[in-house]
């Protein structure tokens, strides 16, 4: 496959770049947080978002969605980080959507895919249990009690958790903390006994919260795909993940760049530009060669996923990448945008703190470095 | 079946013909390749064979017009050809500064004349050309060179000093940037000469560099003749086709193909405990580098991919030169440190006579020939993102 877009996408790229532009800047972040809004996230935003397909990329026409795979939703994400807009679109159109098209039963797909791809219904993923992301590292149990489950535990950096529909809880059935086996997947429904939501507030104002079950009780219909079993459907999607999360480290990256090149060629200090300064440019031309170079490591892994094949190698390297690049990418914005960087008024503040959570959302650069690692055989 | 499919098929059964056995063994290093010319001495028949079999199909140039010694082999079928080469090991059966830059430059900038006289013997590997850039005093800053052309009626009268001419002293003809047109802009004033190195006047010597090796030359005019037919272009436009040739040696000096990966090289060498190396904080290091370098890998395909899809390239082969050769430093750092010591023995049949060592510090010029890496940041920051200067 070659490595560009190919019409259709680039046509989805325009779209969603004027779209988010317009409907969701970094001032309608800014507000969100200034007025400590409860939503976290604007319902209209999120409701047209759907009326354009973006809650339903990676769903079939049959499941209600628009079916652009996992490029499709690079590129939402890329613009989503270029805005850094705020919507359930990563917790539920991206992973829920993974998780379930993956694992689901036909019930299940029925049921909850074409809700998700409408904007209806919200679904996240509760995964981790400390700041360090480990999918083997559950201890959240699920303990069988004759036909049905009772889990006790607790979850937390639970992306959109207060205002999802549905969590769908990783736990331990089997085994013990740090193993692959034994692990299973639950669908618990807002709202059901025993399921103590509790937001954090995080550096990126964005939606996160703390889940704990106490002995919440589920049916086995609450069961995703097969007990045991969930790990490599969970990495799978977890995979998707963090693709799109590349994604859209990418699209800040992008933004902080143009946004510093375009103050460099603004501001004058000693009587000049300050983009006439070496010093200034080399830094300037060495991270644009670094964005340029994680593009085509995101869109690779994006087209990986889409392929079919097992992703991870590609998921890992692009999500190494990324971290490494966004890191540089808002640490050299703030510098040399100097003072005004560090004001809250100015927005590259906002950048740098979104990034640092996306880096650490599934892996940060030592998890996926090491991931690589033990991929590539080594 | 499509015609690239059995284009394929016939290229498949005519390599397993003809491509001889000892040909598709790697290359171990400068002294199995094959640089032809007049005076080039074969290492072996089956080098010589290889060579003139290829050259007669055009396969040493497989995307040049067949009137000028090519194959005629539109992008698709250099591709297969590639690919099919690749899949039996073969080695390329020529390398020269001919096929990489004065052809390409020939090809845009020549006659028809020029392109039927000089282009079918570099294709079939007669004569080696070598390239008349650097001076000592125009460097990173080309465009001051002062080597210069007078006017002689029927001929220019070529004066000056090159250096770092790569392979001078083994080299047919040269093709050398000169300053013709004293009076006009540094830009402006400078010609495309093409001549011959065994013209009265002209003499090389080989430079020892740190490697120990002399792949470069000084190169020496003492008023050296050149009929005026041997320019390419207009005169005082040679700048134009440098620039161009620039651009082009910044994206083969970027992509060094595909070399073994990093992590085979520490594995042979280091081993493996319970599927890990051992070593953790190398083993971090190998796959931030192999991270690193897949990256760029997929930024040179996407690149091709690019231009096929009709985008022009531009500055954008400055930023792939700077990356590029950035990181194969890296990945000789890298070797020095899976190696340990073992990697700095510089004589004796245990490292080849030092292979690794002087690899390593040859790649050391990657960031400096063709356009250091600052002057391909500049470039970046002027042509790609505007900044002011």
């Amino acid at each position: 496959m070659a490595l560009v877009l190919n019409e259709e996408q680039q046509l989805l790229k325009e779209s969603a770049d004027g779209f988010f532009a317009e409907k969701a800047p970094v001032s309608q972040l800014r507000k969100l947080r200034d007025d400590r809004d409860e939503t976290g996230y604007s319902k209209e935003l999120w409701s047209e978002m759907a009326e354009m397909g973006f809650a339903g990329l990676l769903m079939s026409e049959d499941e209600g969605g628009v079916d652009f795979g996992a490029i499709g939703a690079g590129i939402v994400a890329e613009s989503m980080g270029k805005n850094l807009s705020a919507s359930p679109f990563f917790a539920s159109a991206i992973v829920g959507a993974s998780l379930i098209k993956h694992a689901g039963s036909t019930a299940q797909k029925e049921a909850i895919l074409p809700a998700i791809a409408s904007g209806e219904v919200i679904v996240t993923l509760a995964v981790d249990e400390t700041g360090h992301h480990g999918p083997a590292s559950t201890t959240l149990k699920a303990v069988k009690s004759s036909d049905s489950y009772v889990l006790n535990g607790m979850k937390t950096f639970v992306p959109d958790a207060h205002v999802a529909d549905k969590i769908i809880v990783v736990a331990r059935t089997a085994g013990e903390k740090g193993d692959a086996e034994g692990l299973s997947l639950f669908i618990i429904d807002k709202g059901q006994s025993g399921l103590i939501i509790d937001q954090t507030v995080m550096a990126d104002s964005r939606n996160w919260g703390k889940v704990t079950l106490e002995d919440v009780i589920v049916s086995e219909d609450a069961v995703l795909g097969t007990v045991g079993e969930a790990f490599p459907v969970l990495d799978k999607a977890l995979d998707v993940g963090r693709c799109v999360l590349s994604a859209e480290l990418l699209g800040i990256s992008q933004e902080v760049l143009d946004r510093t090149v375009q103050y460099l060629q603004e501001r004058k200090q000693f009587g000049t530009l300050i983009g006439t300064f070496q010093g200034l440019q080399h830094r300037a031309a060495h991270l644009y060669s670094e964005v340029e170079i994680l593009r085509s490591a995101v869109l690779k892994a994006l087209q990986a996923v889409d392929a079919g094949t097992n992703p991870a190698w590609f998921a890992s390297l692009a999500k190494a990448k990324a971290c490494k690049v966004a890191e540089l990418a808002t640490n050299e914005a703030i510098q040399m945008h100097g003072g005004i960087g560090m004001t809250d008024e100015f927005e590259i503040g906002f950048f740098i703190k979104r990034a640092r959570a996306v880096q650490n959302l599934y892996g940060g650069y030592n998890y996926h470095t090491d991931r690589f690692a033990s991929l590539s055989g080594y | 079946m499509s015609d690239l499919d059995t284009f394929r098929q016939e290229t498949r059964a005519w390599l397993e013909d003809n491509c001889p056995q000892a040909m598709r063994k790697p290359m171990k290093g400068d002294t199995d390749f094959c640089w032809g010319g007049r005076n080039y001495v074969f290492q072996s028949d089956d080098q010589k064979v290889w060579l003139d079999r290829m050259a007669a199909r055009g396969w040493t140039v497989p995307s040049w017009p067949k009137e000028y010694g090519g194959g005629g082999l539109s992008k698709e079928e250099a591709k297969i050809l590639a690919a099919e080469m690749r899949r039996i090991g073969a080695r390329p059966p020529l390398l020269s500064f001919g096929i990489w830059m004065l052809g390409p430059a020939l090809l845009e900038f020549g006659t028809h004349e020029q392109k039927l006289h000089y282009l079918p013997p570099i294709a079939r590997g007669e004569i080696r050309w070598c390239q008349g850039y650097s001076e000592p005093n125009a460097g990173s800053d080309l465009a001051s060179l002062a080597t210069k052309g007078e006017d002689k009626g029927d001929h220019f009268l070529v004066n000056g000093q090159k250096v770092w001419t790569s392979y001078a002293d083994q080299a047919d003809w040269i093709f050398c940037l000169v300053r013709t047109e004293p009076e006009a802009s540094k830009h402006e004033g400078i010609s495309f000469l093409l001549f011959d190195m065994e013209t009265e006047g002209v003499s090389t010597k080989p430079i020892k560099l740190i490697s120990g090796n002399s792949p470069f030359c000084e190169t020496f005019f003492d008023n050296v003749k050149v009929p005026k037919e041997n320019i390419v272009g207009e005169r005082g436009k040679g700048w134009t086709i440098a620039k161009y040739l620039l651009t082009h040696e910044r994206a083969m000096i970027g992509d060094q193909g595909v070399p073994t990966p990093l992590n085979v090289i520490a594995k042979e060498k280091l081993g493996l405990a319970d599927g890990q190396m051992e070593d953790k904080a190398l083993r971090t290091d190998v796959a931030r580098h192999e991270i690193d370098a897949a990256a760029f890998m997929f930024t040179m395909e996407r690149a091709t991919d690019e231009a096929k899809a009709g985008a022009s390239l531009g500055a954008f082969s400055s930023m792939l030169k700077y990356a590029g050769t950035e990181i194969n430093k890296d990945r000789h750092e890298m070797i020095l440190k899976v190696m340990g010591s073992d990697a700095l023995e510089w004589e004796g049949q245990f490292s080849n006579n030092g292979e690794v060592a002087r690899h390593w510090l040859r790649t050391k010029a990657n960031s400096i020939e063709g356009g250091t890496s600052e002057v391909m940041l500049n470039i970046i920051s002027k042509r790609i993102l505007n900044l002011p200067s």
